[in-house]
């Protein structure tokens, strides 16, 4: 790109008489290429730029939506969420919902997908770590909607499976899973879990394939044994991916939405509120549509703020790993 | 490897290295048995479901949920069928989702081949803010949007989910397929601009061509996301003609008339496409879900 721009510059400080070659290079190449990013663009200003822009700006009002006259507020919603529990307690419940979607299902993902690539696959072979892999990846194919329906009722406390067999087994009082505050939010996180496991599994699984096979079997004629291997081969060959996992799925984690909806409405007494969940609610139950922007904002720069420590992480680690090469 | 050759403790290594070997016979089944059991946890809601979904209320409320159904008992899907309207939520998902397949994959490609092939300047940045625009919550945006449908007319439209999901998906596939374009091999673009191609011909007869398998990947992942996409749905399809399956499923909670062979069927029947759609395309799949993870 410097390239083009110093020639462009000394072709334009050239008096000699262009040729027909000469004046088509007046303007640097890539500039001809920029009308094909007009149509994104366009869409990109009018879908995600303006909207995001308008969203910030209606956090600045007090608005009940629709024709309700918008009244100036200024930061006045922001200091309403300082004082606001459930504001506290949403962005509480969404430490958990990081525990369930990306620290158990990474952890779990890494041992899982190990274990199917350097050791069922090798002593039973390709096809059965490859059925293992599709059927721990199973949930993540299904409509997370249709998946919150089922384990609703399967959680329910009345006629939910759950429940019809443990009073089968003998248990009186079964507890009433995502009607009690105190194990609602482990119910969800439980069924997030199964949800999001399988989605390590394959991408570790893939990246495993591009580690080279005689560093395994050199170390396994060191001596070095399975956890060995792990330790020293497996988690630092595949560490980018591991950031890419973790990246999505923190994302993800803070934006989670469908789950919660489908399954508690973040209840009972707010236990499994969630930011996304909350202005959901300020917007379209509670008419407060200042408020509801205002957290989806604060919710905005909470994601991006997590995304640039992650990427920056990344970067060190990866700077850090050169220097030691 | 290195830090397995320096291990200090070289004897006790090979010390357990000859435990396991002499255990391998009954250790690799057990390793099995738990990776297998971890499979059943994944499979088991889905086989209450199956056994569930053709059973009739009095048989569960007889026998529980783990029974074999005693009878065939088909009122649940055809409850689900005709409470949903099922052929029209599975068209207007169709709809939707092809759509904005198509449509996202062609704003993806334009995008990338300004960006990765045409080298504009700043191209980095404007990576960045696509990858930006990716991560933002949906909640940022959802009721300027809500507003700005209802101000041209499209509100409880199909149209505006569609455009919506076609600019969403996009960000993603532009990231994807910038990365892609930005390693095409340049002896075949001179080549074409050699013969007087014009940048138009060169994208549709010289890069097209070529990257139609990435492009493929990418319309079945915007198909499939958007199929279960949730949120923007819920909120601007407000009438029952326009809903998707996931947003008829989910609204008919709480329905009193909700038994559990209905609730079972609806599941049953709602994941059932996808489940298809991505048996048909499940080669195609791994192979993308491994370039998303490339970055």
């Amino acid at each position: 790109m410097a390239d083009t721009a110093l020639t462009e510059r000394r072709s334009r400080a050239d008096t000699r008489p262009r040729a027909s070659r000469g004046t088509r290079r007046r303007r640097p190449q890539w500039v001809g290429y920029l009308s094909y990013l007009l149509p994104g663009a366009v869409a990109f200003g009018v879908v995600i730029g303006y909207p995001l822009l308008t969203n910030v700006y209606f956090s600045l009002f007090k608005w009940r939506g629709g024709m309700a006259p918008l009244r100036w507020n200024g930061l006045g919603n922001y200091v309403d969420l300082l004082g606001d529990d459930k504001f506290w307690t949403s962005f509480g419940n969404s430490l958990a919902m990081i525990v369930a979607m990306v620290l158990v299902p990474t952890l779990l993902g890494l041992v899982l997908a190990a274990v199917l690539f350097d050791y069922l696959g090798r002593r039973f072979g390709e096809r059965v770590s490859s059925v293992l892999r599709a059927t721990y990846y199973l949930p993540q194919i299904l409509p997370v909607a249709v998946a919150g329906v089922l384990w609703n009722w399967i959680l329910n406390s009345q006629t939910g499976a759950l429940n019809v067999i443990l009073r089968g087994i003998g248990v009186e009082t079964p507890p009433n899973w995502l009607g009690d505050p105190s194990t609602a939010l482990p119910s969800v996180m439980l069924v997030l879990i199964w949800v999001q496991m399988g989605y390590p599994v394959v991408i570790f699984m893939a990246a495993l394939q591009r580690v080279d096979p005689e560093l395994y079997e050199a170390a396994e004629l060191d001596g070095a044994g399975w956890w060995d291997r792990f330790r020293a081969i497996t988690v630092p060959q595949i560490r980018p991916e591991t950031f890419v996992v973790t990246l999505t799925c923190t994302v993800a984690a803070l934006k989670v939405f469908g789950p919660i909806y489908v399954l508690t409405r973040g209840g009972p007494e707010s236990s499994t509120l969630v930011p996304s969940y909350y202005s959901y609610l300020n917007f379209f139950d509670k008419s407060q549509v200042g408020y509801g922007s205002a957290i989806a904002t604060v919710l905005t720069l909470v994601i991006v703020a997590v995304a640039l420590i992650i990427l920056g992480l990344q970067n060190r680690a990866e700077r850090r790993e050169r220097e030691g090469i | 490897m290195a830090a397995v050759a320096t291990d200090p403790r070289p004897a006790q290594v090979r010390a357990t290295a000859v435990d396991s070997r002499y255990r391998r016979g009954a250790g690799r089944w057990l390793v099995l048995a738990a990776a297998v059991l971890v499979g059943l946890a994944v499979l088991a809601p889905f086989g209450i479901m199956l056994l569930n979904a053709f059973k009739s209320p009095q048989d569960y409320a007889a026998n529980g949920p783990l029974s074999w159904p005693s009878s065939l008992y088909l009122d649940g899907v055809v409850a689900f069928w005709e409470r949903t309207d099922f052929p029209v939520k599975l068209w207007n998902s169709v709809f939707i989702s092809a759509l904005v397949a198509v449509g996202g994959a062609l704003l993806s490609l334009l995008n990338a081949y300004a960006i990765g092939i045409g080298r504009v300047k700043g191209r980095l940045w404007i990576i960045a803010l696509f990858l930006l625009a990716n991560m933002l919550p949906q909640e940022a945006l959802i009721y300027p949007l809500f507003t700005m449908a209802q101000s041209v007319g499209l509100s409880n439209s199909q149209w505006s989910v569609i455009i919506i999901f076609t600019v969403i998906q996009s960000a993603f596939g532009t990231y994807l397929l910038s990365s892609v374009l930005g390693t095409f091999p340049p002896a075949l673009l001179e080549a074409a601009a050699l013969d007087g191609a014009s940048r138009w011909r060169i994208l549709w007869q010289v890069v097209f061509p070529i990257v139609r398998p990435t492009l493929s990947v990418l319309m079945i992942f915007f198909f499939i996301w958007t199929w279960n996409e949730f949120f923007i749905p819920l909120v601007m399809l407000t009438s029952n003609d326009t809903q998707t399956i996931p947003i008829a499923l989910a609204s008919l909670q709480g329905d009193r008339m909700m038994d559990a062979p209905t609730i079972n069927a609806g599941s049953l029947v709602s994941l059932v496409p996808a489940v298809i759609f991505f048996l048909i395309f499940q080669r195609t799949l791994t192979r993308g879900v491994t370039a998303g993870a490339v970055k």
